[in-house]
């Protein structure tokens, strides 16, 4: 028994140590990009880290390898405890040792007359569960104690269950929808998309949504103008039944579709561009994302044009509210359109779209191309170049959205709350036993009392004293009669 | 809503009032601890006394300027590291101050006037930041009830460590003197304060009252981190020190209870959990970049 607690700490220590180099290195399931940086900012060690599983440390053999084995010893605490306890709960408490007087916590005093059954009741009335002998009465309160330790140990149990199913039957990606824009979900729609290693793309929740506005409020004046108040997202979608539904989805208010959750997360600019080709047609009329890059929404995109000939792409740089520094730098000022402007490289020549190589869609590849010139767009502006023009018709919004699917997530809730309430009872409720017994004396009896606790109580000692009252009280003894607190006879 | 820059202002002559009032109050512990313990010397027991008044005081200064901070934003004041400083050492002085009702504790003023001046002095000095209102995602009724909690345990773990620390000294002292030696230079403080049994048992007080509010508290965040993120747990680095602190102080009551290792090996597992607790607070707050500073597009 002993030896199993020793493990399990060390395990608790080992488990606490080992978490902790997943706050130093980047973890690729947070941020893949970052991992990469750093392997190629150190490529002496980054790679003998990465096979130490650095990168993932909560995934890695390790890492599991503990919380396995504390499991295991958690499972072996847990079961026989539980029988020990479950016997306890049915039987009555243990009768009381011959000799009371050696317990730290004893009281004796005389009396005339004695009835064990007055005893017996108050006990009951402290709550106690009780045990009648010819001899003595015996009672134990608190089991509570052990219900609420050996619910906490469960709970946490669940709570690893729960975590695991998530992991291995969830999955979790972001998408960037633009306003007027619809998504279905499907894997195709996602931008990043991990699933769980026993994730099945079929189980999907089908469902459209269409973006319909977004809604950003920024504080205009005061301490800290441009700050972000809030954003939501209007959206109108469609379950399988083909059902329309218009809802809102807030910072802290995510929308529930399903077996999957969509949360918003962020939000950025998408200005439409118009786009004619030589002979006045129209052949590009979209928004395009633009990926904000500080605070104020400075942001960069990239349009690419391959059905004009030769194939266009556009490096762009968009301000919501435009200044020039004091290095002649174009920049924003504040995150809100109030003079927005938009700076335009425009590049010809092979786009490489048609090779089959997917290409990242916010870079633009210029080392082929050619640059045409450069222009800087105010809303509705149109550009006119030799092959054709471009105008900066309007300005959309964009929304990020995380969706993911937690099939563990309200075990592991449900688990968490028994727990918290689990390890409350096993810290606030005191157990105790108490023996009454007698022996007879000259004149009447002596009757003993002892209190033992199995965990360290302060207050025992306070409540032995108020029982020993309670039955002095009931026996008609009066306080006044000499205590005899050594008990020896 | 805009900030009260007038409330705003008070509250911070509220909170340079209490710290000087605090200041005062751990000049007079300092002299009455460096009486002797016996406590039918008059001069300790009455400047005991005056201390324990000035922390009162102090306390009811530092409750108004947290109030108005809080009103000046029209929220709860608990909305940056300042203002989580303010209301943690108000609350580390506040159940310190109710327990002292219950128990003569004096002899620990010291040990709370200090690190409460310290909290304060970092918090108006280098983590001061202007009255301000939320970003979005900081807005949830969930983030109001974890951060309260993880405050509160702030403060009482702040507590608790004081008294595992006094404890390591007393026993310290204690081995010296039963090995037949000099109590040592520590001897000063030891003969001050109770004995290691009953400061072990007083921690373990502390730190088994805390336990299951700070299992709340990584719960709470964790109901947040699911609206906010759409993941109730992401190894985020403030999420995994919590779970750091959370399995220190889930060994220190295995190793107090379960194995019996009373005294100073139980102590150090508490100082350490302590320890990673004030290293989430401080340097993952600053240094370590997770989405608890959240920007525009992740
Ligand atoms: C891994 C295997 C584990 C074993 C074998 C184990 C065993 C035990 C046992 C036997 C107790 C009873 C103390 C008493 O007699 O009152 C206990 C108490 C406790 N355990 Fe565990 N435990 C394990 C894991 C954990 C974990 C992972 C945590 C949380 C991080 C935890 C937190 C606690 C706490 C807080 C108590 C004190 C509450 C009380 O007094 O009952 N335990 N543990």
């Amino acid at each position: 028994q002993l030896t199993t607690m020793r493990v399990a700490l060390q395990l608790l220590f080992l488990l606490g140590v080992a978490s902790i180099p997943g706050s130093v290195f980047p973890q690729r399931t947070q941020s893949q990009i970052k991992v990469r940086e750093y392997l190629s900012e150190n490529p002496e060690i980054g790679p003998w880290l990465d096979g130490l599983g650095m990168f993932d440390v909560y995934g890695s053999i390790w890492f599991t390898a503990i919380y396995v084995l504390l499991m295991v010893s958690l499972i072996g605490c847990i079961i026989p405890r539980t029988r020990v306890h479950a016997k306890a709960l049915f039987m009555p408490p243990p009768a009381s040792p011959k000799h009371l007087n050696k317990f730290s916590n004893y009281h004796a005093f005389n009396v005339k007359a004695l009835d064990l059954k007055i005893i017996e009741s108050v006990l009951r009335n402290e709550k106690y569960r009780v045990r009648l002998e010819h001899d003595h009465v015996a009672g134990e309160k608190g089991y509570l104690r052990e219900t609420g330790n050996l619910l906490f140990h469960i709970a946490l149990l669940f709570i690893l269950i729960a975590v695991a199913v998530g992991s291995l039957f969830g999955y979790r990606g972001q998408i960037i929808v633009r306003e007027g824009v619809g998504m279905t979900n499907v894997l195709a729609q996602y931008d990043t998309f991990a699933p769980g290693a026993l994730f099945n793309t079929d189980w999907l929740e089908p469902f459209q949504v269409e973006l319909q506005q977004l809604e950003v409020d920024f504080q205009l004046a005061g301490d800290t103008p441009g700050q972000a108040l809030d954003f939501r997202a209007y959206l109108k979608h469609s379950e399988a039944d083909g059902e329309e539904i218009e809802s809102v989805i807030g910072v802290n208010s995510p929308l529930d579709i399903g077996n999957a959750s969509m949360f918003l997360l962020g939000h950025g600019y998408a200005p439409v561009f118009e786009i004619k080709d030589a002979s006045g047609n129209v052949i590009f009329n979209d928004s395009v994302i633009f990926l904000p890059q500080n605070g104020n929404f400075l942001s960069t995109g990239v349009i690419k044009v391959p059905d004009m000939d030769p194939q266009y792409g556009f490096d762009g740089i968009f301000a919501p509210t435009a200044a020039i520094n004091d290095e002649g730098n174009f920049e924003s000022i504040y995150p809100d359109v109030v003079d927005p402007i938009i700076f335009l490289a425009a590049f010809k020549g092979d786009l490489g779209l048609d090779e089959g190589v997917p290409q990242n869609v916010f870079q633009l590849n210029t080392e082929e191309l050619e640059q045409v010139g450069m222009k800087t767009l105010s809303l509705g502006d149109t550009w006119e170049f030799e092959d054709g023009s471009i105008r900066f018709k309007r300005i959309d919004r964009f929304a990020t959205f995380n969706i993911a699917s937690d099939p563990g997530q309200n075990l592991a809730l449900i688990a968490a709350l028994l727990a918290i309430i689990g390890v409350t009872l096993s810290l606030y409720v005191q157990r105790s036993r108490v023996w009454v017994r007698y022996v007879s004396a000259p004149e009447g009896y002596v009757v003993e009392i002892a209190m033992i606790s199995r965990h360290e109580d302060q207050d025992l000692e306070s409540a032995l004293v108020h029982i020993t009252s309670e039955c002095k009280r009931a026996l008609g003894v009066e306080e006044s009669t000499q205590e005899n607190n050594d008990g020896n006879q | 809503m805009a900030i009260n820059r007038t409330l705003a202002e008070y509250s911070n002559t509220f909170v340079y009032m209490s710290m000087f009032v605090l200041a005062l109050s751990l000049f007079i512990f300092a002299y009455a601890f460096s009486q002797t313990r016996d406590e039918t010397k008059v001069a300790s027991r009455k400047s005991g006394n005056i201390a324990m008044s000035l922390t009162w005081l102090s306390a009811l200064l530092l409750l108004i300027g947290v109030v108005l901070r809080g009103l000046s934003a029209g929220r709860a004041p608990w909305g940056n590291m300042y203002e989580y400083s303010l209301t943690g050492t108000l609350l580390a002085l506040i159940v310190f101050l109710v327990y002292s009702l219950k128990r003569d504790i004096r002899w620990l003023g010291l040990f709370v006037v200090i690190p409460a001046l310290l909290s304060l002095g970092l918090a108006i000095t280098v983590l001061y930041s202007e009255s301000a209102q939320l970003i979005p995602a900081l807005k949830s009724y969930w983030l109001i009830i974890h951060v309260f909690a993880a405050i509160v345990s702030g403060g009482l773990f702040t507590l608790g460590a004081s008294v595992s620390g006094l404890q390591i000294v007393a026993s310290h002292v204690e081995k010296r003197i039963e090995s037949g030696q000099e109590p040592g230079r520590l001897g000063f403080i030891a003969s001050r304060i109770p004995d290691s049994n009953t400061l072990d048992l007083f921690a373990y007080r502390i730190h088994a009252f805390v336990f299951p509010l700070w299992t709340f508290t990584v719960v709470a965040g964790a109901i947040w981190a699911r609206s906010a993120w759409g993941r109730y747990w992401g190894w985020d680095p403030k999420e995994t020190w919590a779970f750091i602190t959370w399995v220190g102080y889930a060994a220190y009551m295995h190793a107090r209870i379960t194995i019996g290792w009373k005294g100073n090996k139980a102590a150090v597992i508490a100082l350490v959990a302590f320890a990673t607790f004030i290293f989430n607070y401080f340097l993952v707050n600053i240094f370590f970049v997770g989405l608890h500073s959240y920007a525009g597009v992740s």
